[in-house]
């Protein structure tokens, strides 16, 4: 196992930095049910970490967790070093943690372009008054946060779209709106939840070409929830393996692939 | 016992008569929410109208007497005879039939799958314009309500000079009920037991039930939407021709009426909007509060009529500590 | 023919972002503008300024502010009414001087303001209540809010009513207006000119339409809309709902609040808290917002205009030219608005404003039919 301090230069030339997120001993329970038992594993700085299982294996709720929407009962998040201290799930976006949503939580009363600039919003720090004149710091600020959320729709090449109402596009333009809506809050961390769920083999390709670019270019650590194990195998750097709310399985595309816990898993083989 | 504490007790018995009254308006719009997700601003207006019509047919008036004549010129008023109070009641549930029909078939049906928000402002759009449809059809000034089983044998009327009230004697003190109180309570509790019974252990409480909890699941089990929801307007109807029997014959049908909706709700706020037994409790709490707050701080410490505004204190409060209610369901959100 | 976007390209985003894009509408603006600044105030006279054009300015502003709290950050709010007074009430008090007592003894009391700032300090006190009143929207939502905000609208009404210090003690409880002036120029008081009040309201309307569209163009509307869309989401991308919240209540009660204290002191110059600002008064200013359009400041306009010509026209024509009985025309009044309700929210939810929108669009091609 490397150590957790050191970086490391992957295959295809991409520098792994060292751990910046680390969950320890989470537990989460909703009354009697324990969705998320012990589960601990890290999370590498640039790296892309997958976070597979079958369905209700709790792994959403484990995004919930890092995003600071669950609180655990028992356990601790750690980024950057240090304990996470329990925080509202808006002071967690602005330490730079940005996500897309499972079923997809995009605001359909505006257009795609307000949308990825709701994605700015921890960036605009204008006040009230200097909004309600305009002229000056306020537009200035607009125009800038602007130009950033232009680059990320050509990023994400959905510049004809960016004034239709979202509630108007189909379900994998959405999916896309929402990705460029967290890309353009410059997140460190990006929790994809199920980027690629109802997509053609066409959009997948698509959304993996992003998923990659978007590492690739800016750097960005992300985590993401699939299903899709070929893109799992083919996108992730390491893996985590949840099942019935336990860790069954963390390492490489390799390594967990010839586990026989996670095979068992995805058969439905019984567990004692 | 001492006057202080006997007074306090007496107003403790009428807020819970009091309570009982508020409870069944409160039940009208549990009904209607339960089996639609609608919030149903109009319950009172239907109470009103309700009873208006009641008076009307009663009394043999001419429905849009005024408006008739002022276009024609005419001048009728009464067709001259006199309907047995039974039979008025009868007639009446048909109309307030005729009504939900309407409503669902002329507003509802075209908002199915609206937000919750844009079908409670159509209902308050509903209110105003059956209060104009009330007003025009049978006018908008005050009337009696006299609702009688045979000669002599009528509901007592608040609107006397001098309220029927019977006094008992208890523990050296003489504590004054209003008559009607008592009847509107007895009422009041045979008819949530109906209700009780009627969405728990009938087909049609079921399938109402089932068409509260989710639409889609209901209509795929063979559910006909539309029949359930002109079911519980009907229902809704009765309640409020009930209601507004009571309160009619308490203090007088005319607009006032309508404005008791408005303290319907803290009674709604506090119970939870889906809860029948919730509607009982949160009216009870609401009508002994209210009367116990005016008698002991409102009309000593605060100049009085705190009973504007205590209700809806009341359940602010409560709702600040479950924003559910007492017995409303808990909303859970997931992303 | 007339409205054509051929050539006309924004270049830049401070182009493409400003508030009339297409150039006709920028003129048809500056027209509007022209008129109701340097026109009316010659031609006006004091039956149209006190049927039509103040209530149309004075109900604009409320139409704003409400908007704001319930279309741009669906907050739902049946409190308007209470508010309005608020504002009243506190203009007047600043008006005549606000007298500070304490254990019964009088320790000071402030000059009197002068009818500019007694009215801002009337948006000013509103807005500080509608923060105190806004809180429960942290932990209530939808229906229970609308309701809870009645708590509001009814215990303003009764404070009003009892609090004798509001209404400087006087034995009818009503509240009047000082006459006051501005540069020499009344506009309080049974005298005052109709072209001063007007001009007074028209300055007041169009600087809230101003800062009403600059706040909701920017990052605070997007926070207002991101909560109304969907205020998990809105919260776990880094919005404060707290602020954002609170922020849409003290905006749209300052609003309010400038509503009322121009409909007390300019408008009908002496008030009755029970029957000025009642939760009638509330529903009319929702009304005026659902008819309008939701989340629109043309449809602030367009509602507001639509439910103050409404009664004076069923009035001309009901009692002028039919010759009935002004009860009938009320009644009908209710009748007429409560259908147009429903039909709106049937048909077009978005309201006046999403029809213009669609006409604009169909004017784009006139005369061609695609």
């Amino acid at each position: 196992m490397k150590d957790t301090a050191d970086s490391y230069v992957t295959a295809d030339g991409r520098t792994i930095g060292p751990v910046v997120m680390e969950m320890k001993n989470i537990t989460l329970r909703f009354g009697g049910v324990e969705a998320i038992k012990d589960i601990s594993f890290d999370i590498r700085e640039g790296e892309i970490r997958a976070i597979i299982g079958p369905n209700g294996a709790g792994k959403s709720s484990m995004l919930n967790v890092i995003s600071g929407f669950y609180v655990p009962q028992e356990g601790e998040v750690w980024y950057k070093g240090a304990r996470r201290p329990a925080m509202k799930p808006f002071e967690v976006a602005r330490q730079g943690i940005a996500r897309t949503f499972q079923n997809i939580a995009l605001f359909e009363g505006m257009s795609v372009l307000d949308n990825v600039m709701t994605g700015r919003l921890t960036h605009m720090k204008t006040g009230l008054l200097a909004q309600s004149l305009w002229k000056g710091k306020a537009e200035e600020e607009e125009i800038a946060n602007r130009e950033v959320a232009e680059k990320i729709i050509d990023f994400l090449e959905i510049q004809a779209i960016r004034k239709t109402p979202v509630a108007r596009l189909p379900y994998g333009l959405k999916k896309r709106v929402e990705l460029a809506r967290a890309l353009a809050a410059e997140p460190s961390i990006l929790l994809l939840d199920e980027p690629m769920a109802g997509m053609n083999v066409e959009e997948k390709e698509d959304m993996s070409r992003f998923i990659l670019d978007v590492n690739d270019e800016f750097g960005t650590t992300i985590a993401l929830i699939e299903h899709d194990m070929g893109v799992v195998m083919d996108l992730s750097d390491r893996v985590v393996v949840m099942d019935y709310g336990k860790k069954i399985g963390d390492g490489t595309p390799d390594e967990v692939r010839g586990n026989q816990d996670v095979i068992d898993a995805y058969l439905g083989v019984a567990h004692d | 016992m001492n006057e202080q504490l006997a007074f306090t007790i007496e107003v403790f018995a009428n807020g819970l008569m009091a309570g009982v009254l508020y409870a069944l308006v409160a039940l009208g719009f549990v009904l209607i929410y339960k089996a639609s997700g609608i919030f149903n601003y109009a319950q009172g207006v239907m109470a009103l109208f309700a009873a208006m019509t009641l008076v009307g047919i009663q009394n043999g008036q001419v429905p849009f007497a005024h408006l008739i004549n002022a276009i024609f010129g005419t001048d009728v008023h009464h067709f001259g005879w006199h309907v047995h109070s039974f039979l008025a009641i009868a007639l009446t549930v048909g109309v307030m039939v005729a009504l939900a029909w309407a409503v669902q078939r002329f507003v509802f049906r075209h908002l199915v799958g609206q937000e919750p928000i844009i079908l409670f402002m159509a209902t308050i759009g509903l209110a105003y314009f059956l209060e104009g449809v009330a007003d025009l059809m049978w006018g908008s000034e005050l009337k009696a309500l006299n609702v009688c089983a045979a000669e002599g044998a009528c509901l007592p009327q608040g609107m006397n000079m001098w309220l029927e009230g019977t006094t008992y004697e208890a523990l050296g003190y003489g504590f004054f009920i209003d008559n009607l109180d008592i009847v509107a309570t007895i009422v009041a509790a045979v008819l949530v037991a109906g209700l009780i019974i009627f969405a728990q252990y009938t087909k049609q409480g079921r399938a109402m039930r089932a068409v509260a909890d989710d639409h889609q699941a209901a209509l795929s089990v063979g559910v006909s939407l539309n029949f359930i929801w002109i079911l519980v307007w009907s229902l809704a109807g009765f309640v409020a021709l009930v209601a507004g029997i009571m309160w009619g014959a308490k203090s007088g049908v005319q607009f006032s009426l309508s404005l008791i909706a408005l303290k319907a709700l803290p009674v709604l706020m506090l119970g939870g909007f889906t809860s029948i037994p919730g509607a009982i409790v949160g009216g009870l709490i609401i009508g002994v509060g209210e009367k116990l707050f005016e008698f002991l701080i409102g009309a000593p410490f605060l100049g009085g009529a705190t009973e504007n505004w205590f209700a809806y204190m009341l359940a602010l409060l409560f709702l600040v500590f479950r924003p559910q209610g007492l017995f409303g369901e808990k909303i859970i959100e997931r992303v | 023919m007339f409205y054509r976007e051929a050539g006309d390209f924004n270049t830049s985003y401070v182009e493409d972002q400003q508030t009339f894009p297409i150039k006709f509408d920028r003129y048809r603006y500056y027209v509007v503008l022209f008129i109701a600044i340097v026109i009316v105030p010659f031609v006006i006279n004091d039956y149209w300024a006190n049927s039509l054009l103040l209530p149309f300015l004075i109900y604009a502003i409320a139409a704003l502010g409400l908007n704001i709290l319930v279309g741009y950050c669906g907050q739902v709010s049946l409190g308007t009414g209470g508010f309005m007074a608020v504002g009243a009430y506190s203009c007047y008090k600043f008006m005549t001087g606000v007298d500070i007592w304490w254990g019964g003894e009088l320790l000071f009391r402030l000059p009197e303001f002068n009818i500019f700032f007694s009215v801002i300090m009337g948006g000013v006190m509103t807005a500080l209540v509608g923060v105190l009143f806004g809180l429960p929207s942290l932990r209530i939502k939808g229906f229970y809010l609308a309701v809870a905000t009645l708590a509001a609208q009814f215990f303003l009404v009764w404070l009003f009513n009892r609090v004798a210090w509001f209404y400087n003690y006087s034995a009818s409880g009503q509240i009047s207006a000082p006459e006051r002036d501005l540069f020499g120029v009344l506009i309080t008081g049974p005298s005052t000119p109709a072209w001063a009040t007007y001009l007074f309201c028209l300055f007041f309307t169009v600087v809230s339409a101003v800062i009403a569209r600059n706040m909701t163009r920017g990052a605070a509307g997007r926070k207002w809309m991101a909560i109304r869309d969907m205020d998990i989401a809105a919260e776990i991308i880094g919005v404060n709902p707290l602020r954002a919240k609170l922020t849409a209540f003290m905006v749209s009660s300052f609003f309010i609040g400038i509503s009322g204290a121009l409909f007390f002191a300019v408008y009908l110059g002496a008030v009755e808290v029970g029957e000025a600002f009642s939760i009638t008064k509330s529903f009319l200013v929702l009304f005026m917002i659902i008819i309008g359009g939701l989340g629109s400041i043309f449809g602030s306009f367009a509602g507001a205009a639509f439910l103050v010509l409404l009664p004076v026209a069923l009035k001309v024509v009901g009692v002028d030219w039919f010759g009935w009985p002004t009860d009938i025309v009320a009644h009908l009044q209710l009748v007429i608005v409560g259908a147009l309700i429903i039909v709106f929210l049937i048909a077009e939810p978005h309201g006046i404003a999403q029809l213009w929108r669609v006409a604009k669009e169909k004017l784009r091609l006139w005369p061609f039919p695609h």
